[in-house]
């Protein structure tokens, strides 16, 4: 609905990649326009996503939370009841898929938290095809859970020790290696970034928890929430709970960036807050930057969000204003996920728990018959150990 | 005729690269001087980025180490102006989109031809991009390099037809850095090239000896080496300059 040109979103987009892997993006691109209204592809994906991983997810409505911030109800959209314990999963089969239509035998990801590599090995595994994740070396440390997961899941798990060690280095060495070895390789973006036809791929792939939100909330409620809020780092699950929603102005669309220690520190990923338009990864949008044009080494507690973009369809809906970006510091984060455990005996992933940290922010604020969504991304045990650090426990053996 | 075809003009071509900064600014003038001293008839600056998605590891690290040196694109600019005080070959920048985007292109573009730089290589511009930076280069008369994969097949013909200064022609798959054996059809991708511009066309990534070198002269009309000259400006730092020189004319000394 808003790609003026091809792969494009106003200004963002495009396909800024080496000539190596134009061919590859052209084959995906041919092939997804091919099979995304296929009626079998879609059959058999939507199997996939209700028998395998647990579609539809559940649309909750938070009532302890609700009544201890006296004002909008809120409702979570509980992604992380997903089989494999996030949103990941819904974009993974579809591209898994769509690669087995093509005859690819391999599938390569980038990973932050490991969330998108788990989905990805889970997917192979399934699929019966060999699975190879790039994963920051700081990451494999900070998430040696699903390290593990992965490994467990038959897929070969590489620690990136280039430049930060965290997820854009992995996107990096994931785009390497998909040059070496195009053929039978299909490069399983995990995130509403990179190169067209990804960041429409990945949104159509996502796009059905904003479907379902929309569907779920008019049976409970009669009508459409107020305010849809969502994490972003890439933003997959933000873009898929916006998506069905752009088309209805009285819905307010909230991202949450991560802010790391502050907007105004070096610490930092919030890319909408702090970024400039820049062109990386394939991509135009807003990159975190210094005045040079190179890339800034961003922090965050969540290595899920821990990336110095945003994927351009964001950058774009926050250009024209249809989609509002706001940071949430590691501390505010860090108390959402301890809040959301112990009100509504729910652990979200330190990634969603950027998005409830905004909620309790603005839910006091509105009046009682105002509704606010709220997307659970993903579940939180995979964090456990790094926010018991955090807090200064050690809880390794 | 664009000073770069002149490059082409006396039998083929040898174009070294060198990442600028890498140790410091002043090794790599003194390597560039070298390498034109011992035959290079072209030669490729590399703006360090942060995070060069075509490079290998021989040149990622070589990126990180002129970056933590500190230079910057202004100072790379300065370093050009100084080099064309007795460099006459041409000169042409290889860097990432982002670099020259960051910089403001016209700004950019100003500033190569101010210094005296001819060209421009950027790998994560593709054909399908290029009219981000092509009308700013095309004024200022800074030739955009274009590249050709082993994967461009039906691609080929379009690219070569609108190319200027020379094209790139990517020997393997992957990113840069030396290999053993080249595999790549490059003969029928050169035909192709042939049948679609009468531009001259260089062959680079995975080249390092003085055989490939002369195996690839014999397909095209110019060899680029980048990956064992960074290699031995790790190797031997502030010291590299006569061992580049060195290097380059064993390169060069087989041409005929």
């Amino acid at each position: 609905m808003m790609e003026a040109k091809k792969g494009r979103f106003g200004i963002h987009g495009g396909q800024y990649i080496p000539e190596t892997l134009m061919n590859a993006v052209i084959e995906l691109e041919e092939a997804y326009a091919h099979w995304k209204d296929d009626p079998d592809f879609n059959r058999e994906l939507n199997d996939l996503l209700n028998e395998y991983a647990g579609r539809p997810s559940r649309l909750y409505y938070a009532e302890k939370m609700t009544k201890d911030l006296g004002g909008a109800r809120i409702y979570l959209k509980r992604e992380d009841l997903n089989h494999t314990g996030a949103h990941k999963i819904n974009n993974v089969l579809g591209q898994a898929l769509l690669a087995k239509k093509m005859g690819k035998t391999r599938l390569i990801a980038e990973t932050g938290a490991g969330q998108h590599g788990v989905a990805t090995a889970t997917a192979a595994a399934l699929m019966g095809m060999e699975c190879v994740v790039f994963m920051g070396e700081e990451d494999t440390r900070r998430q040696a859970l699903n390290v593990y997961r992965m490994r467990l899941l038959g897929a070969e798990v590489i620690p990136v020790k280039t430049g930060t060690a965290t997820l854009k280095d992995a996107v990096s060495e994931a785009m390497r290696e998909w040059t070496k070895r195009i053929s039978d390789t299909h490069y399983c973006l995990g995130s509403v970034m990179g190169p067209h036809p990804f960041p429409t791929i990945v949104r159509d792939f996502q796009a059905v928890i904003s479907k379902e939100i929309k569907a779920q909330m008019l049976e409970k409620e009669g009508r459409l929430p107020d305010a849809v809020i969502a994490c972003v780092g890439g933003g997959s699950n933000a873009i898929g709970s916006f998506y069905h929603f752009i088309g209805d102005p009285s819905v307010r669309l909230i991202g949450c960036e991560a802010a790391g220690r502050g907007v105004d520190t070096f610490e930092t990923a919030a890319t909408i807050a702090t970024g400039r338009l820049g062109i990386f990864h394939g991509m135009k949008s807003y990159f975190c930057q210094d005045d040079f044009g190179q890339i800034a080494p961003v922090y965050s507690i969540s290595a899920g969000l821990d990336y110095p973009g945003v994927g351009p369809e964001h950058a774009h809906l926050h250009d024209t204003g249809r989609a509002e970006y706001v940071p949430v510091t590691d501390e505010e984060a860090v108390c959402a996920f301890e809040y959301l455990a112990k009100t509504e005996g729910i652990i979200p992933a330190i990634e969603s728990a950027h998005a409830v940290a905004h909620a309790m922010k603005i839910a006091p604020g509105l009046a009682k018959d105002q509704i606010i969504v709220v997307t659970l991304s993903g579940r939180g045990d995979k964090d456990c150990a790094s926010i018991a650090k955090y807090r200064g426990e050690d809880i390794h053996e | 005729m664009s000073n770069i075809r002149k490059a082409f003009e006396n039998g083929k071509a040898f174009i070294p690269f060198i990442t600028c900064g890498d140790p410091d600014l002043e090794t790599t003038k003194a390597c560039v001087r070298e390498m034109v001293k011992n035959g290079a008839t072209l030669v490729e600056l590399g703006i360090p980025f942060s995070d060069p998605t075509a490079e290998g590891p021989v040149i990622q690290e070589a990126n990180e180490r002129a970056l933590a040196g500190g230079v910057t694109t202004g100072r790379i600019f300065e370093m050009v102006k100084q080099l064309r005080q007795d460099v006459t070959v041409p000169m042409v920048f290889m860097t990432y989109a982002n670099v020259v985007f960051s910089y403001g292109a016209e700004r950019f573009v100003t500033a190569c031809r101010e210094t005296g730089m001819d060209g421009l290589i950027l790998p994560d511009l593709p054909y399908e991009e290029k009219d981000e930076f092509l009308p700013v280069c095309r004024e200022g008369g800074i030739d955009l390099i274009s590249l050709i994969a082993p994967t461009s097949e039906d691609r080929i013909a379009m690219i070569a037809r609108e190319a200027e200064g020379f094209l790139y022609i990517v020997s393997s798959l992957g990113v840069t850095g030396e290999r053993r054996e080249i595999t790549t059809d490059l003969s029928s991708i050169v035909k192709t090239v042939r049948e679609n511009t009468d531009i001259p066309c260089a062959i680079g990534f995975g080249i390092s000896t003085p055989e490939q070198a002369e195996a690839m002269r014999k397909l095209a009309d110019g060899v680029i080496v980048g990956s064992a000259i960074v290699r031995l400006v790790k190797e031997f730092g502030k010291n590299a300059p006569s061992e580049v020189g060195a290097y380059v004319r064993s390169m060069t000394e087989r041409q005929p």
